[in-house]
């Protein structure tokens, strides 16, 4: 077996070796931090997926040491390869934090910022996005797309206005079903995922469709309006299933379980697929073994409810561009949550903010 | 000169005996007497620039096509023509099948495509009868099926009709189409010289450009080449509309300056009702309008010809594109406003929605042209209708993108004030247009 050649890539003014054929955006991934450009259409494990959101878009500074000669356009870094002694600039480049502010303008505009009524917020994807990467207000004076109602099944539930036509949906029922039954329809600004005759989603499997969505466009018809994802607690559990691995993360209050989804790394991928019984039907302690609280970001909104074992990301940028980070905004810094001392897993029911004032001074 | 439409008015030129008679398939009996590899070099020779809208040479596109040891390669034939503005391939598929079937023979062979496709518009459904009847006309002559004049070398064409979706002429997009998929373009890398139509290596060529192999083979590289000037070999078709005496379709040999074209009587003959020229688009909608006194001379100063180095003289900011070569003429009674927003409202319809800034964007600035031609415009509009625009452009998956906001950009770049007007006058705008002002037509003023 021939090795596999290991190329030299330096992204942000930090250099890392990775093998030939890792895309600048997995290379980034593997450096971490704020260096790593945002995804919103790319999935690591969906083998068509990315390209289409362009978030992701960087500036390649030097094509590579062959030739250095820098790429004419910006490009997606999660479609484009490294190549030995590529230069590529994500928030250091002024180009790349312009277009991105654009291109979250772009998802936005037709959105319909239902946060207050979506049961995805918390935990969306786009309003990480836009928290980091875009600008205040809106320039968009005119009514936003809407979309009839479309029933997908006693499962699922569909949003299409909230839906950024990353695909991942699509790919997922691609990979995980032998028959695709949704897909997207029509072109251009009124495209709509759909299922053409209303038919129901039935897969054992298409449950994932919902952790796949960066968006609230699918989400769990079983635990829909029950809750906020931040008053829950997630939790790592496993059963014995026929079906899939049954490793899964419960998401919890006091002893119920108000929801279940799969699994995810730090990028918000599912780590193993889950299968609809696990999801949809399993919603008792005694269904699950209980491992132990997830790690959750400490970061996210979520670790609000769950302040055991959070992880702390590294902060690279100000070795960078010598400046306090400045594109995270971590809600512990500014919330009156913030108080390290409170045993927020401790506190049964959702956290309030008398919990922390008795403990104030 | 006239190389591609040398016998278009010959009458039954459209069927097989009289072409022949017109010394038809010469060039496929010339081309199975060399080497694949001689013709491409004779096709690199030439100079030909595909004709299809980007101008990149052919014979460098053949060259770079995929050769892997038992893996089919194919041609496809981009017919799909929706371009606003473009109808020079559907004259000459209707007109001369023939010839684009000859070229399509010839470009097969030269690049190993046993089996040749032609993506063709939906719309163009009664061209689709007269292309399978040429087809089956060379196919009982010889000229196609098994063993060609008995070279060894097989070939079929096939015809696809598209299902009216211009973005399924953007080449990967098409090849998606014409594998039953949806018309979304793919993401480059990989290109279709590596991968293509059902992953295989694929060369995906305009119509014209498979047409103007004939007269390449029958004359050689060398003759092609010195026709036109410069970089710009050979004769290209130009589809003329708009405010002007003789819409059509002409053939040039890109020496002739754009003042000819527009006023001699050999080409379009000048404009309607002895009205001035206020702007033109000369490439097909998506390539920048330029003003009339930016059309006629440069900003150097020096006359502009047709042709696509001295069309494109001053870069996008006081030049334009020889694009598809449809020419589309606007007199001193057009409004630049309306015409950019119906442009604007044709990208929005067409994109195909997969990627962020051009679905979403496109649509913006649909709307904000439309209140700005309705009396609704803000003077903010104008510099955010250019930021929209600027950030689509290059940030896109397709070209579509970049076609869809140059037309807006070139807009306000030259024609700025004539915004401002209807934003200043919003009910003076709805009941006449601005006119010329400054870009008048400087060397044909009006005589009556
Ligand atoms: C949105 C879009 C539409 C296009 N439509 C056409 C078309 O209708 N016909 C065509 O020949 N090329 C069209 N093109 C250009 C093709 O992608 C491709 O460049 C061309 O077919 C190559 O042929 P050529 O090298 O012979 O010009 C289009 C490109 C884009 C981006
Ligand atoms: S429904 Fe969700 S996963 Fe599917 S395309 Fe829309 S945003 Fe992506
Ligand atoms: S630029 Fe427009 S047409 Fe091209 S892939 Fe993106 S959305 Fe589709
Ligand atoms: S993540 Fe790269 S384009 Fe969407």
């Amino acid at each position: 077996m021939s090795e596999v050649q290991n190329f030299k890539v330096t992204i942000d003014n930090i250099t890392i070796e990775v093998p030939a054929g890792t895309s600048i955006l997995n290379a980034a991934r593997m450096i971490g931090g704020e260096v790593t450009p945002p995804a919103m259409c790319y999935y690591s494990k969906l083998k068509e997926s990315g390209g289409k959101c362009r978030t992701c878009l960087v500036e390649v500074s030097k094509g590579s040491e062959k030739d250095p000669r820098p790429m004419p356009k910006l490009v997606a870094s999660c479609r484009t390869n490294v190549m030995d002694g590529m230069e590529v600039k994500n928030i250091t480049s002024e180009k790349v934090v312009d277009a991105r502010k654009g291109i979250v303008e772009m998802l936005l505009i037709n959105h319909p910022l239902d946060c207050p009524v979506c049961d995805q917020a918390g935990e969306c994807h786009l309003q990480d996005l836009s928290y980091e990467h875009g600008t205040e207000g809106t320039r968009y004076d005119f009514e936003r797309r809407t979309f009839e109602k479309e029933d997908i099944g006693p499962y699922i539930s569909l949003h299409m206005t909230r839906c950024i036509l990353c695909y991942r949906c699509v790919f997922t029922a691609d990979e995980l079903t032998n028959k695709r039954e949704h897909g997207v329809l029509e072109r251009g600004d009124h495209s709509s995922i759909s299922t053409l005759l209303n038919k129901s989603l039935d897969n054992e499997f298409i449950g994932n469709i919902i952790d796949v969505c960066p968006v609230g466009a699918l989400t769990d018809k079983t635990f829909r309006f029950k809750n906020r994802v931040w008053f829950t607690k997630p939790v790592d559990v496993h059963r014995d299933c026929p079906t899939c691995s049954g490793k899964a993360r419960a998401w919890m209050r006091g002893d119920e379980v108000y929801r279940v989804t799969a699994r995810k790394d730090q990028w918000g991928e599912v780590e193993e697929w889950i299968c609809n019984d696990c999801r949809f039907h399993k919603k008792e302690t005694t269904d699950w073994v209980i491992e132990g609280p997830s790690k959750i970001d400490r970061r996210s909104v979520i670790s609000q409810g769950h302040y055991v074992d959070t992880k702390t990301t590294q902060i690279l940028i100000n070795n960078v561009i010598g400046k306090e980070p400045r594109l995270l905004m971590d809600i512990h810094d500014v919330s009156d949550v913030n108080k390290p001392e409170v045993e927020l897993s401790r506190i049964p029911g959702p956290a309030h903010s008398d919990d922390f004032k008795t403990t104030r001074d | 000169m006239k190389l591609l439409l040398e016998h278009a008015h010959v009458e039954g030129i459209r069927y097989y005996d009289t072409y022949r008679k017109h010394g038809g398939y010469r060039a496929v009996e010339k081309a199975f007497k060399m080497t694949p590899e001689e013709i491409v070099e004779e096709v690199k020779k030439s100079g030909l620039r595909g004709r299809g809208g980007a101008g990149f040479p052919t014979g460098m596109k053949w060259s770079f096509l995929a050769k892997p040891e038992g893996v089919p390669r194919h041609l496809v034939c981009n017919a799909d023509e929706s371009e606003p503005g473009t109808f020079k391939d559907r004259y000459l598929m209707e007109f001369l099948p023939h010839l684009f079937v000859e070229g399509l023979i010839v470009s097969s062979f030269a690049l190993g495509s046993n089996v040749t496709y032609i993506y063709i518009r939906g719309e163009y459904a009664w061209i689709v009868d007269i292309l399978e009847q040429a087809i089956t006309e060379a196919k009982n002559n010889g000229w196609l099926g098994k063993n060609i004049l008995g070279s060894g070398f097989d070939c079929e064409i096939y015809v696809q009709r598209g299902g009216g979706a211009y973005i399924c002429g953007e080449e990967t997009a098409l090849i998606e189409s014409l594998e039953g998929k949806r018309g979304n373009p793919r993401i480059k890398p990989p290109f279709p010289a590596i991968q293509g139509v059902w992953m295989r290596p694929t060369v995906v060529n305009n119509v014209e450009t498979i047409a103007a192999v004939v007269p390449i083979i029958n004359n050689g590289g060398d003759e092609y080449a010195k026709i036109g000037v410069g970089k710009s070999t050979g004769t290209k078709l130009l589809s003329v509309c708009g405010n002007i005496n003789k819409p059509g379709i002409y053939e040039i040999d890109m020496t002739c300056s754009v003042e000819e074209f527009i006023y001699s009587d050999e080409y379009c003959g000048g404009i309607p009702k002895g009205k001035r020229l206020k702007a033109c688009i000369p490439g097909g909608s998506s390539v920048p309008i330029v003003p009339a006194n930016l059309l006629l001379k440069t900003a150097k100063g020096e006359t502009r010809y047709m042709n696509y180095e001295s069309l494109a003289d001053g870069g996008f900011a006081t030049g334009t594109m020889m694009g598809s070569g449809g020419f589309i003429v606007m007199d001193e009674d057009q409004c630049v406003v309306r015409h950019t927003m119906s442009l604007a409202h044709f990208y929005n319809h067409e994109s195909c929605g997969q990627c962020s800034p051009c679905r979403e964007g496109t649509g913006w600035m649909y709307k904000i042209l439309k209140n700005i031609e309705y009396g609704k415009g803000k003077m903010s509009d104008i510099d955010l209708l250019w930021d929209i625009q600027r950030r689509i452009e290059g940030n896109t998956i397709c070209p579509l993108g970049d076609a869809a906001a140059w037309p807006v950009a070139a807009a306000i770049r030259h024609f700025r004030d004539e915004f401002e007007w209807h934003i200043l006058n919003p009910e003076e705008s709805q009941t006449r247009n601005y006119g010329l002002a400054h870009y008048a037509d400087p060397i044909h003023v009006a005589t009556v």
